[in-house]
């Protein structure tokens, strides 16, 4: 059997996390392809069903990521983000999910080495876990 | 199942058009949109695919007020949940509330593998035991507990209180630690193939446990159980609502109340019950809970305008398609209770708390403002009468 590659969907706001990771591939910054990020307007319009939607399409974990609390676009946006994050937390606990599963991280445009160093992290502690319950095993991952 | 096939299976083809389901409709009586005798008329006239991709096929709540009245028997909810399925295929689910976490989570739990962790909230206050062949359905519960925390509502309370009404009556019930969502939401979306999983893996938990007898504090698992899960799945045990557990109970003279502790002598606290559409016209069961409630000391019941047979619904079915309208059928609904002077709107159901508790703390609420009522479970009232922490 081929090793365990993780699949790791990542929502990144399109004025930090997004320009971060942009950012990190125009400077050549490595960080693993396991991580597919899917750019959203704002940290604060990630509703839970989409990470819950992701899980069930068999993602191995799921990152929610945005600005940091200054820095936001729309102003408030990642508070909305952390109370829907707190409620999402204990669903996910309950559904029977590991709590690493699921992270939060604020990663401004120019943390380009941060945003490698989290990617490389949540990588590595996804692949400790093995597959999710949901992870449709064996099946190869195209983009 | 076809259209056609639907069409005799719920006789639908014996629709006399007189409007009678439209007129006592709750949803038409706002949605103008909103019509089962034109929804019936366009598929008995042909016009089938208008129906699959019409919006307002998952507008209905599927209460049956309409099928009540109805002088030719047709079973307009069935007819509805049928055509939700060939909707569902076509790729039609309706709108659902609260970003739709509330479908996904099901979805989740069809998964064999998953262990969930649902019981975290059991204290040592409660007794319960594995050898025990009585088992309290716990449901949604303890999702619906981080979803609706903004709302004030803690689903778990009503489990608890269960829990507590069963220690006191001498039974420690078994709760299953990895129970499956009992489906009834994917069945009345369209959703039949998670429903059947869901049902299956439900069903064989139950059989391995080796459980004679499940009791529900849920209108909606229990109609689940008793109504549909039989089509799909062997389920070899008694099935019963606590409000009917308990309505026995006190006819055996096994269970008396104490007094309210707030209220004093002489004053009584005034309640108002509220028919779950699930408890009520699905299953017939009006006369358990008001029992419950009469016998509790310094408790006076009194009933909103449209009761039991003629309750009006708490405006949403399955979470889908919440709109102003559903608001509206909120407000009437609440407006009722308020007319009745009563301190408490006391329900069996927690969707139609949840969805009263919603209402209520509305956002649209300057241009109109909605009533406000204590909303309370049935079962809390009866855990708080039997007094003392036993």
């Amino acid at each position: 059997m081929a090793e365990f590659e993780p699949r790791i969907i990542l929502f990144g706001c399109n004025f930090c996390t997004y320009a971060a990771a942009d950012l990190a591939g125009t400077t050549r910054i490595q960080y693993p392809p396991n991580v597919y990020i899917v750019r959203v307007m704002c940290s604060g319009m990630i509703n839970p069903d989409y990470v819950l939607r992701a899980f069930e399409r068999g993602a191995d974990g799921v990152m929610v990521a945005g600005c940091h609390y200054t820095d936001c676009h729309y102003i408030d946006g990642p508070v909305k983000c952390d109370a829907m994050f707190i409620k999402l937390k204990r669903l996910v606990h309950v559904i029977g999910l590991e709590d690493e599963r699921l992270r939060r991280e604020m990663i401004s445009t120019s943390e380009t080495t941060v945003f490698a160093r989290i990617a490389q992290e949540f990588t590595e502690q996804i692949r400790k876990l093995g597959p999710s319950p949901f992870s449709a095993v064996g099946e190869e991952v195209t983009v | 199942m076809n259209l056609e096939e639907i069409i005799q299976a719920t006789k639908t083809y014996y629709c006399l058009e007189c409007g009678k389901c439209t007129s006592i409709c709750p949803v038409a009586r706002y949605d103008p949109s909103f019509s089962p005798r034109a929804i019936i008329e366009s598929v008995l006239l042909g016009f089938e695919d208008e129906l699959i991709s019409d919006r307002e096929l998952f507008s209905c709540l599927t209460c049956y007020t309409c099928s009540q009245k109805c002088p030719a028997d047709v079973d307009f909810p069935i007819f509805v949940r049928e055509a939700r399925v060939i909707a569902q295929d076509n790729g039609q689910r309706g709108i659902c509330a609260h970003s739709g976490q509330l479908r996904s989570l099901p979805r989740l739990m069809a998964n064999p593998d998953i262990k969930q962790r649902r019981l975290e909230w059991l204290s040592d206050k409660y007794r319960i035991s594995d050898k025990s062949d009585v088992l309290l359905w716990v449901g949604c519960a303890p999702y619906f507990e981080p979803i609706f925390d903004d709302i004030e509502f803690r689903a778990l309370d009503i489990t608890e209180a269960s829990l507590k009404i069963l220690n006191f009556l001498g039974i420690e019930p078994k709760l299953l630690p990895n129970e499956k969502c009992c489906g009834h939401d994917m069945l009345w979306t369209g959703d039949i193939e998670t429903f059947k999983k869901l049902a299956e893996q439900n069903a064989a938990q139950i059989k391995e446990a080796g459980v004679k007898k499940i009791i529900f504090s849920c209108p909606e698992g229990y109609r689940t159980f008793k109504l549909d899960y039989p089509s799909y799945v062997s389920l070899d045990c008694e099935l019963q609502h606590i409000s009917e557990f308990l309505a026995e109970k006190i006819e055996k003279g096994g269970l008396k109340f104490e007094a309210c502790p707030e209220h004093s002598e002489g004053t009584k606290k005034k309640v108002t019950y509220q028919d779950p559409c699930r408890l009520g016209r699905h299953l017939g069961i009006y006369d358990a809970p008001r029992k419950v409630l009469e016998s509790i000391p310094g408790i006076e019941l009194v009933e909103v305008e449209h009761n039991r047979e003629d309750s009006v619904c708490c405006g949403t079915s399955a979470f889908t398609n919440c709109d102003t309208y559903s608001n509206m059928v909120r407000m009437e609904r609440l407006s009722e209770a308020k007319a009745t002077g009563a301190e408490t709107l006391i329900t069996c159901c927690p969707k139609c708390q949840t969805h009263f508790r919603c209402a209520m703390v509305d956002k649209g609420e300057e241009k109109r403002p909605m009533p406000k009522i204590e909303i309370m479970d049935l079962v809390n009232l009866v855990a708080n009468a039997l007094g003392g922490e036993k």
